[in-house]
């Protein structure tokens, strides 16, 4: 018989609107199921004992991507955390990194949104559209088949290093979006359209040290988007000077 | 005061595609409580229905048959001319979506793969693995995004403003700053999704409140056949998240804890492919009976995938198996997941006809959140990815024709009177001293699960109704731990109790009066259909006293006649 019993939730405070008040830590005493999810017990924290805490959550099944954060220092989502993972009564909660914070668990995913709408997230085709389907192999499917899983959840942002050091750096979901639909057999975007991440901040900027990747709830591997592009930019500057890209 | 030619309310697949579809030629606003990749069309599994006759099972399939099933599943309370409108659309929009970038899974020969679903004569179910939702919500928010949609996100709506019976905009609060702003629009279009929060148990996303019908509805707009809840056969035991009906279209089995696959004994010939309003009861009746598993968090079901194989698993139902994983500790290669029947789906809704117009000038209605009706008294699986897109594009249509007909001219003055309004609100819900909000939201759904279920008699509706009018009651009373306005969810939360509570009460005396059994309305006194008194759609008005006024209306017949439905 599972019998619940009492977790101390340590969860990091602050309100960008009132910045004099220094970020810090809440304690919060609760009797939960253990098999209840992290976001399970801060629905309840707020619900029943603190109505200020501030956090972002809608599908509560791993797919919507709202409800990234820091917990007991690793990234992940609430969501699909079990409270009885840690072997421990004390579950630290922590914003997730690289992102100022608005308030409590809340934090300003503009720079996130700005990086996605620029990479051009959408397909891109010059052909007229067939009056069926576009047809692709399930081989050629199969491609995008990661890079399709992502959920734009940020987690991957979150854990990056460089972007800790370098704040206007593409990042590695933008990177993966933007690998989708480079090897999507009906993407038709010109060679030129990769220029734009061929930046000092672009995909040059990734030490690849795989933490989006270890970071990723959805095993999305944005290093292998990197790496993806980094190629195909120089064999479009080989191409180039060989006079063999098609205009 | 902003000013849009359009405001569309909702980021999910309807609100896209209307926005998508509008805003080349209007100054066309999309405000929604989530970021639009958050909405709840992201975590439909399954697929999208439409005669595409890819499967070579299914090469005679048509239009015409996608939209017998349709009706037939609907129990006949679905509109004919609206359901053959959205299976001939559906071959359009599937097509679309796929040029759109939607990356569906293929079959070997190139084109789109279609899966068997319940209740469906053919194999037309398109799927992308199973994350459908969310790789067609993606596309069309890339959509979005190309097409520079304006959209403001975390922006909650608090009202909708109807006057003289012409629609002037909403009230919306900007989660960031707390503040309330009046949204001026010629033409309002709600994509705000179902209510399934008002259920203890749902599968919904716990965005899913039914806000938008209630706000709709206590603006002056009807509801249409609140009482048909869907209950979804197969969802994980403890947290409820859905086992896509894919499951089972793969070849999925449901057995008892006597080792019986049971669905012999309730649709011999479609089995675990039925319906889902007769595979839930089905599976509630062996619960009932004592042939359940008992298990802490409650008493369950065995969906097996044993037998499909480790590959058949990973490729076409990977997002099933990490969810079993994460959430429960099971993989299905290995194990039978533990499944039992939840809320999942509402079939009413707003009021409005096949154009999604509602009987108010200037206010439209689509996707979940509407009732047009095309799914009548119980969706098939399938049908609701397609009916948001569809209905989104109708809506785009629809807009158009009225506003070059028409030069609507929506007020000022409605709307600020609106916004006090909607402040006094505020401040009394701030007013320290109250009842907590999740008490009272905890107990609404409670009393839904276990009286408005799959279930129904007379005593146990009436002792829902009873309490549901204790809660709205209690509700004046309700207040908020912090007076702050930005980002206090709680308090949004308490906003949107008002509209759940007067959602709640149209769904039990819709469901108390209907006298018969019908779809997903199944009333233990009356086991039959009764299509001489209840062929009819229910349409709640809400009273001066808040309360609903129901009253009748025909459902469309075109070249169905009304059959005895077996499977």
């Amino acid at each position: 018989m599972i019998r619940s019993s009492y977790f101390t939730f340590k969860i990091l405070r602050y309100d960008a609107k009132n910045p004099s008040r220094e970020p810090y830590f809440q304690s919060y005493h609760i009797k939960v199921l253990p098999g209840l999810t992290v976001l399970g017990v801060i629905n309840r924290i707020r619900d029943e004992i603190d109505g200020s805490l501030a956090f972002r959550c809608s599908c509560r099944s791993a797919i919507c991507g709202s409800c990234a954060m820091v917990i007991n220092g690793k990234i992940d989502l609430a969501c699909r955390t079990q409270v009885a993972t840690f072997g421990s009564d004390t579950i630290i909660l922590e914003p997730l990194p690289n992102f100022e914070v608005i308030r409590d668990l809340v934090v300003d995913m503009t720079p996130f949104w700005d990086m996605y709408e620029k990479i051009q997230p959408f397909l891109i085709r010059k052909s007229p559209d067939p009056e069926k389907e576009i047809y692709q192999s399930e081989e050629d499917r199969r491609k995008i088949d990661q890079f399709v899983n992502c959920i734009l959840c940020a987690c991957c942002y979150g854990a990056c290093p460089v972007i800790a050091d370098e704040p206007g750096y593409l990042g590695p979901a933008a990177a993966a979006k933007l690998e989708r639909f480079v090897l999507d057999s009906r993407d038709e975007r010109p060679a030129e359209a990769l220029e734009q991440v061929n930046t000092p901040k672009g995909v040059w900027a990734c030490d690849t040290v795989f933490r989006c990747i270890d970071a990723c709830p959805k095993d999305v591997r944005p290093t292998d988007a990197i790496i993806g592009l980094r190629k195909a930019l120089v064999k479009n500057r080989y191409n180039r000077i060989l006079g063999l890209n098609k205009k | 005061m902003l000013n849009h030619d359009i405001l569309v309310v909702g980021g999910g697949l309807t609100g896209l595609r209307a926005a998508v579809g509008l805003c080349d030629r209007y100054n066309v606003g999309l405000v929604s409580k989530v970021y639009p990749v958050r909405s709840h069309s992201i975590a439909a599994q399954g697929g999208i229905n439409a005669a595409l006759t890819n499967n070579p099972d299914s090469r005679d399939d048509s239009w015409e048959k996608h939209t017998f099933d349709t009706i037939k599943g609907s129990d006949y309370l679905g509109d004919q001319n609206a359901i053959e409108i959205m299976c001939k659309e559906a071959i359009k929009i599937v097509y679309e979506m796929e040029h759109w970038g939607c990356p569906f899974s293929r079959f070997s020969d190139g084109t789109i793969a279609q899966r068997p679903f319940g209740g469906a004569g053919y194999p037309r179910t398109c799927y992308s693995a199973d994350v459908t939702g969310h790789s067609l919500l993606n596309t069309l928010y890339e959509r979005a995004v190309a097409k520079g949609v304006k959209i403001y996100p975390e922006w909650f709506v608090a009202a909708l403003c109807i006057e003289d019976g012409q629609c002037h905009g909403i009230i919306a609060q900007d989660t960031h700053t707390g503040e309330l702003i009046p949204v001026r629009s010629k033409c309002t279009f709600f994509g705000t999704g179902g209510y399934g929060r008002v259920y203890k148990h749902s599968t919904n996303a716990l965005i899913n409140t039914g806000s938008g019908i209630g706000m709709a509805y206590k603006a002056g707009v009807p509801l249409k056949d609140m009482e048909f809840v869907q209950f979804h056969p197969t969802t994980l035991v403890g947290t409820n998240i859905l086992m896509t009906e894919g499951c089972r279209g793969e070849g999925g089995y449901l057995f008892n804890n006597q080792g019986e696959r049971f669905m012999k004994r309730y649709a011999p010939s479609a089995m675990e492919l039925a319906p889902r309003d007769i595979v839930a009861r089905s599976i509630q009746t062996e619960i009932n009976q004592g042939r359940g598993f008992e298990h802490p968090l409650g008493t369950y079901i065995q969906l097996d995938l044993r037998h499909l194989g480790e590959n058949k698993i990973i490729e076409r139902l990977p997002g099933i198996r990490s969810i079993c994983i994460d959430f429960i500790g099971i993989d299905p290669v290995r194990e039978p997941i533990p499944i039992m029947p939840s809320q999942h789906y509402s079939m009413g809704g707003i009021d409005v006809n096949e154009r999604t117009a509602s009987e108010i000038k200037g206010f439209y209605a689509g996707g979940e959140c509407a009732c047009v009706s095309v799914h009548g008294a119980n969706r098939l699986g399938g049908n609701s990815l397609l009916e948001t897109i569809v209905f989104g594009k109708l809506a785009s249509i629809a807009i158009q024709e009225d506003l070059e007909k028409d030069n609507l001219k929506p007020n000022e003055k409605p709307l600020k009177m609106l916004k006090d309004a909607v402040l006094k609100k505020i401040e009394r819900l701030t007013q320290p001293g109250g009842e907590k909000p999740y008490i009272i939201s905890a107990e609404l759904g409670a009393v839904m699960d276990e009286k408005v279920g799959i279930f129904r008699t007379h005593d146990e509706m009436s002792q829902a109704l009873e309490k549901v009018i204790e809660l709205k009651n209690r509700y004046k009373n309700v207040s908020v731990s912090s007076a702050i306005h930005y980002m206090n969810y709680e308090l949004q939360s308490a906003i949107e109790l008002e509209y759940m509570l007067d959602v709640a009460h149209a769904i039990t005396l819709g469901a108390i009066l209907r006298k018969e059994s019908r779809g997903a309305h199944y009333r233990l006194e009356f086991t039959k259909r009764n299509d001489n008194d209840w062929l009819k759609h229910t349409i709640a008005r809400m009273g001066d006293d808040g309360d609903p006024v129901l009253s009748y209306k025909d459902v469309v017949i075109t070249r169905y006649q009304p059959m005895e439905r077996k499977y």
